[in-house]
């Protein structure tokens, strides 16, 4: 059985510089690492991997090809391993289009039983490439799975964290799933992992090899367009108490209260 | 290929059909459907087109009718046995022979759990583009398009997000930013219901159903009373608590404040975080980050403390006291207290 994860390289702070026009950010110069919420999939993997005899572990992802640090803390994790989609053309692409290609990856040279994702990006923030990649793939998806309860071959148990309540459901696989950090606390990666890491090769599937045209991707090909960044205001008449002792702040604020009606 | 363009190019004397997934939780319509309907109304504003909102479920407790008097002018509802409980790749297999003939120019859902799941499901499917996590929206007065508004790396800016060519255009939205338009029975509107003949298997099924308390919401709170940084200790937090109590508000916290460890993540405020709309907030040592007021914009009345008299905090706060929180809150609980005391023993 192969279990397939989804990671992404996400930049290391939120100082990013971004193009205003495009909106497109500038991945090149900045510090990058994998995205925190990606760990929690690639843990439930490992303990997927854990419980089942004969389950392969397998990290995947889509950026530029340092992209592929991100594979190899996969792998030092204790994936068995990773596999890389690049190509100068992808840069700029959308929910939409990264889930094609992904999509394309996975009918052409993958097939997997399960896929795990993070609950969203720390960059892009949407978590929408999980179940954007079900859909390409017709197969069910299962979003906020706070812990896994059971699996088999064919069947998953989870539970699933609704505004509502928690609800424990049966999946019959193939299914995408995306966890949230509930699922189960990242380990560190050892030495020994560090070593295979670096002693492994790590396939990069070009558009040729997907066999797609880069009309299709990339920025041209994304349906959504960033038009515009900016900074938010949100400006109110502001009125400022002239009062530095802190007993007669707080003799105001309770006076405050009461004018709005709160005491 | 997919990236074909296709449908009208936005011609603004064009009826503008907008849709809305109505969100339905157990056998419930969740007012958050409402807020989606008001979006909706806002968006066509005095324009010619229609607001029509889809409702999918096995039955269904609430009535149809409640959407009309919201603001939809037309209602269609799929029901189904297979229907009870929410899967989104059986929820778009119903709704997207229904979406391909109708051809809605903009297809809106709340960003919540079931939201986030169908939405990207039925884009993919239809070949266009989705934006999740928006926190405002307009159509563009030249073209008619549909201008996305949503924070973007970390909620340090705000993007706007369009798509051009391809339709339908989709937006998921952040709850609670608008209300709902009130009740208006007079309002009229036809409703559809339209019960399968046959709906796939879904290949997701429910054993059970643990159902949360749901009065402690922050989001539900008439006054929350948040801190931040300025409160250096979780003790600080406990002093909060107890304020909180008095005051019969809740605590709310910055993202610091969380990462930290000095109080628990239910309590963050901000795009990480809850979005609120208390009647007061109180912001107690917060210095006003973009991701955390944009978590705070629609409370009625923001009262900021913060020792720095340059944070941007008091840029948004509708009454500000320069001071330090830890100063000032030993005196306001004091203060608080006595005043409880007093009306217990009053009473």
């Amino acid at each position: 059985m192969k279990v397939g994860v989804l990671v992404k390289q996400v930049p290391g702070s939120d100082r990013v510089k971004i193009d205003r026009k495009t909106g497109k950010m500038h991945r090149e110069e900045m510090e990058a690492v994998p995205n925190p919420k990606d760990l929690y999939a690639i843990e439930a993997a490992l303990r997927i991997k854990e419980t089942l005899p004969g389950v392969e572990a397998v990290a995947i992802s889509m950026g530029p090809l340092r992209a592929r640090e991100v594979l190899e803390e996969a792998i030092a994790m204790g994936c068995d391993r990773g596999v890389l989609v690049s190509d100068p053309a992808l840069s700029g692409s959308d929910t939409w289009v990264t889930a094609y290609v992904l999509a394309r990856l996975v009918q052409k040279y993958e097939s997997f039983t399960l896929l795990l994702a993070g609950e969203r990006s720390t960059d892009g923030e949407t978590g929408q490439v999980g179940p954007e990649l079900a859909a390409l793939l017709d197969i069910p998806v299962v979003t906020s799975v706070s812990a896994i309860a059971e699996i088999t071959p064919t069947t998953l148990t989870v539970k699933r964290e609704l505004e509502e309540g928690i609800e424990t459901i049966s999946i019959t696989l193939p299914a995408v799933i995306a966890v949230t950090k509930a699922v189960a606390e990242p380990r560190l990666p050892t030495l020994g992992g560090k070593k295979r890491a670096r002693a492994s090769s790590i396939p990069v599937f070009t558009l040729k090899d997907l066999g797609l045209q880069k009309e299709g991707v990339g920025l041209l090909g994304s349906p959504t367009r960033v038009t515009q960044v900016f900074y938010p205001t949100f400006l109110r008449q502001t009125q400022m108490v002239d009062e530095k002792d802190p007993e007669r702040v707080a003799e105001w604020l309770i006076r405050l209260l009461e004018t709005k009606g709160i005491l | 290929m997919a990236n074909t363009a296709s449908g009208d190019k936005g011609n603004p004397v064009k009826k503008t059909k907008i849709f809305v997934l109505a969100e339905v939780r157990e056998e419930y319509i969740h007012p958050v459907s409402f807020e989606l309907l008001h979006w909706g109304r806002k968006l066509l504003w005095n324009s010619p087109g229609e607001v029509v909102a889809l409702v999918l479920g096995a039955t269904l407790r609430s009535t149809l009718e409640e959407l009309i008097a919201y603001g939809g002018d037309r209602v269609e509802f799929f029901t189904h046995p297979n229907l009870s409980v929410f899967d989104a790749q059986t929820h778009a297999q119903v709704l997207l022979p229904f979406l391909r003939e109708e051809k809605p120019d903009i297809i809106l859902a709340a960003a919540t759990v079931r939201g986030r799941a169908l939405m990207p499901y039925l884009a993919a499917q239809l070949q266009t583009g989705l934006t999740a996590d928006c926190t405002d929206l307009a159509l563009e007065v030249k073209t008619g398009l549909l201008l996305q508004k949503r924070p973007a790396i970390g909620g340090n800016v705000l993007a706007t997000i369009k798509t051009p060519h391809h339709r339908p255009q989709m937006s998921t939205i952040r709850p609670r930013l608008q209300k709902p338009l009130p009740r208006d029975e007079r309002r009229t509107g036809a409703i559809t219901i339209h019960r399968l003949e046959s709906c796939p298997v879904p290949r997701v099924k429910r054993l059970c159903l643990e159902k949360k308390e749901t009065s402690t919401l922050l989001e539900d709170q008439e006054l929350i009373i948040a801190g931040g940084r300025g409160l250096k200790h979780p003790k600080n937090f406990a002093l909060l608590f107890e304020i909180a109590h008095l005051l019969h508000g809740a605590v709310g916290a910055s993202r610091v404040a969380v990462d930290m460890g000095w109080v628990s993540y239910p309590h963050q405020v901000g795009l990480s975080g809850k979005t609120v709309s208390p009647k007061i907030y109180l912001a107690v040592g917060i210095s006003g980050t973009v991701q955390h007021l944009s978590g705070v914009m629609n409370a009625e009345t923001i009262i900021a403390i913060n020792k720095d008299p340059q944070a941007p905090i008091f840029r948004v706060a509708d009454f500000g006291a320069i001071g330090d929180a830890l100063e000032i809150l030993p005196h306001l609980y004091r203060k608080l207290k006595a005043r409880n005391d007093h009306a217990v023993q009053e009473s």
